[in-house]
């Protein structure tokens, strides 16, 4: 399994009209959470060659689905269009999309080449300022490549009208599940963050459990069952070879974690029933302790800066959320709310810590400040739990699992202003989602 | 001590070939001093046999929420696992522990090992060797019962020993 390798090059250099600011820019202030979605329109686009014809009409579908998907924008159906897009060149006739109150218009033209080669081109026009948003851009890939183009694209956009970093060209590493709830098969995959593109990295034949990234999204860490005992691997994601990581005799380890620099790996260390959090380096060498009490320390989560970590712990005798250095030393409590708080998981941004929180019977995903204040909670279910960062920060993705003899966990996604929650298609049951960077 | 000692020698006495698929006798162990709740699965007549563990002697304890530590109902099972282990050294064992599915699946883990090491501690208390032991932590990945209510809960959040025959039978 290769990821293609993608080529960015600036097309043209068309200025940023300077009179934006005024008469109501094209802009979406993504913090105030939106309600109204912004009008766009994204034409087919042009097809330069008659091998790009199919292309021009699938890459214009998914920077739609990307944008749309966000709940912050809202398509103009292609029926309502006045004027056509039949060249990327020539001017638009603004009045056009005016009319129908498209705020946004992106338009693209697409051309494969020999060797399988596909350039597409792109624009996006402030529509009643009359000018375009930022540069053209041209992408380059191969054709099977199309859809990480189209999520350039989108990100473009999403980033140009947000003045926030786009998230649509990344993918998401999960465990893929078969079988009934007693015997359940599981096998590590990745994917596309919208569902697209799903490769297998493990078989079904041991229990595998909560993948994480590496920062550059080249490796994967997650605990597998292969020895009959829970231990923490690391895999290559292009090679699909694996190593195990912590193997001392009488141990369990689980719930690794890498810090931001890619070499250490923080996880939880088991023996005599007393569950602590160790580091190592992935290159060897003995596992470091960093907490040394006899209640359960598990789920830990770097900070961006890697100088601190964020954790679960029941040392109060029921589990709750601290904070302590890298390099262990006191641990300081930041969850006060009523129930039990498990799974926390750094922002990227660093302003805010996701968490599972388990209250009266119900289970939710919320947020929180570092220092504890400013709880929200964005979903309430059966089971919800195991949150994980869009690479911008401004989504989740976690596990809700529903309830019964029948019940069975999939993938969703809410956005940290609780809006937008949606069922992330996967090709069967899926649990333990893990969001990678956002790609080179 | 000697009253959890004495009891799996009465056990053997009162067995009898009944057959009884009562699943409620894994519940906290009560098969222990219930005669009512014993089972008897296929070759269990014989006291040394696996299936006997399995069944007779009892293979697996119960907790509460959260909870890893051992109940009376409970230790008088593992006295009953202690006795049989000890007449029977050429078996080894593992003690799977497990969780209910609310939890966390990290937390869940944890409280599995604790679990399985505090069935581990007392068959070591009741002389079993502490070489012929290992535990292994499922968390929540292995429910036995599959439904959504407390009655499922408390069965699932047990620890089970399970043995293996070191001579290789």
């Amino acid at each position: 399994m290769t990821i293609a390798r993608l080529f960015l090059a600036a097309l043209l250099a068309l200025p940023i009209a300077p009179a934006l600011a005024q008469d109501g820019p094209l802009r979406i202030d993504i913090t105030e959470g939106v309600i109204e979605p912004l009008p766009i329109a994204v034409p087919t686009f042009v097809a330069e060659n008659a091998e790009a014809q199919q292309l021009a009409q699938q890459l214009a579908q998914v920077v739609v689905d990307d944008l749309v998907g966000t709940g912050l924008f809202r398509q103009i159906p292609q029926e309502a269009f006045i004027s056509n897009i039949t060249s990327f060149d020539s001017p638009v006739q603004y009045a056009d999309w005016k009319a129908i109150n498209a705020q946004g218009l992106v338009t693209g033209s697409v051309n494969v080449g020999s060797g399988g080669r596909v350039n597409v081109k792109f624009r996006l026009f402030d529509v009643f300022a009359e000018t375009t948003l930022g540069d053209g851009l041209q992408l380059g890939g191969s054709t099977d490549a199309w859809r990480r183009i189209a999520h350039k694209v989108a990100d473009q956009v999403y980033s140009r009208i947000t003045g926030e970093d786009g998230y649509f060209d990344s993918r998401v590493v999960f465990v893929s599940e078969d079988g009934p709830k007693n015997a359940r098969q599981k096998r590590l995959a990745v994917m596309d963050q919208d569902g697209a593109n799903v490769a297998y990295l493990t078989s079904s034949d041991s229990i595998v459990l909560a993948p994480r990234f590496s920062p550059t999204g080249n490796q994967v860490l997650y605990t597998s069952y292969e020895t009959g005992f829970p231990k923490i691997y690391v895999l290559d994601v292009g090679t699909v070879q694996r190593r195990v990581l912590a193997d001392q005799p009488g141990t369990m380890t689980f719930a690794p974690r890498f810090a931001p620099n890619g070499r250490t790996v923080v996880f939880s260390l088991s023996q005599g029933g007393n569950t602590d959090l160790y580091s190592l380096d992935i290159g060897g060498g003995s596992p470091r302790r960093l907490t040394d009490a006899p209640s359960i320390e598990t789920a830990p989560s770097f900070s961006p800066d890697g100088n601190q970590i964020v954790f679960e712990s029941d040392r109060s005798g029921a589990p709750q959320l601290y904070i302590m250095p890298a390099a262990g030393g006191e641990p300081r409590r930041i969850s006060n709310g009523a129930g039990r708080y498990g799974t926390p998981v750094w922002s990227p941004r660093g302003d805010l810590i996701a968490f599972t929180k388990q209250n009266q019977g119900r289970f939710h995903i919320g947020v929180m400040r570092t220092d504890g204040s400013e709880e929200v909670l964005l979903t309430a279910s059966f089971l919800d739990e195991g949150p994980t960062w869009s690479p911008n920060g401004r989504v989740i993705m976690f596990t809700r699992e529903t309830s019964g003899a029948g019940g069975a966990p999939a993938l969703y996604s809410v956005d940290i202003t609780g809006r937008n929650l949606k069922k992330i298609p996967t090709p069967s049951l899926a649990s333990d989602p893990a969001w990678s960077p956002l790609l080179p | 001590m000697i009253r959890s000692l004495r009891l799996p020698l009465l056990l053997v006495a009162v067995l009898v070939a009944g057959a009884c698929t009562d699943p409620d006798r894994l519940r906290g162990g009560a098969g222990a001093n219930d005669p009512n709740a014993l089972g008897l699965n296929g070759g269990g007549g014989d006291p040394a046999s696996p299936a006997y563990f399995q069944s007779t002697v009892g293979d697996r304890v119960l907790f509460a929420v959260d909870q890893s530590t051992l109940g009376d109902e409970a230790k008088q099972v593992l006295a009953g696992q202690a006795q049989w282990l000890n007449n029977n050294t050429s078996y080894s064992a593992i003690v799977e522990g497990h969780a209910d599915e609310q939890g966390t699946r990290e937390y869940n883990l944890a409280l599995g090992a604790r679990r399985a090491n505090a069935v581990q501690e007392y068959l070591i208390s009741q002389g079993v060797a502490g070489t012929r032991l290992r535990t292994v932590t499922y968390g929540k990945e292995r429910p036995l019962e599959i439904c959504s209510e407390e009655a499922c809960y408390a069965k699932n959040r047990r620890a089970v020993t399970l043995l293996n025959n070191a001579t290789g039978s």
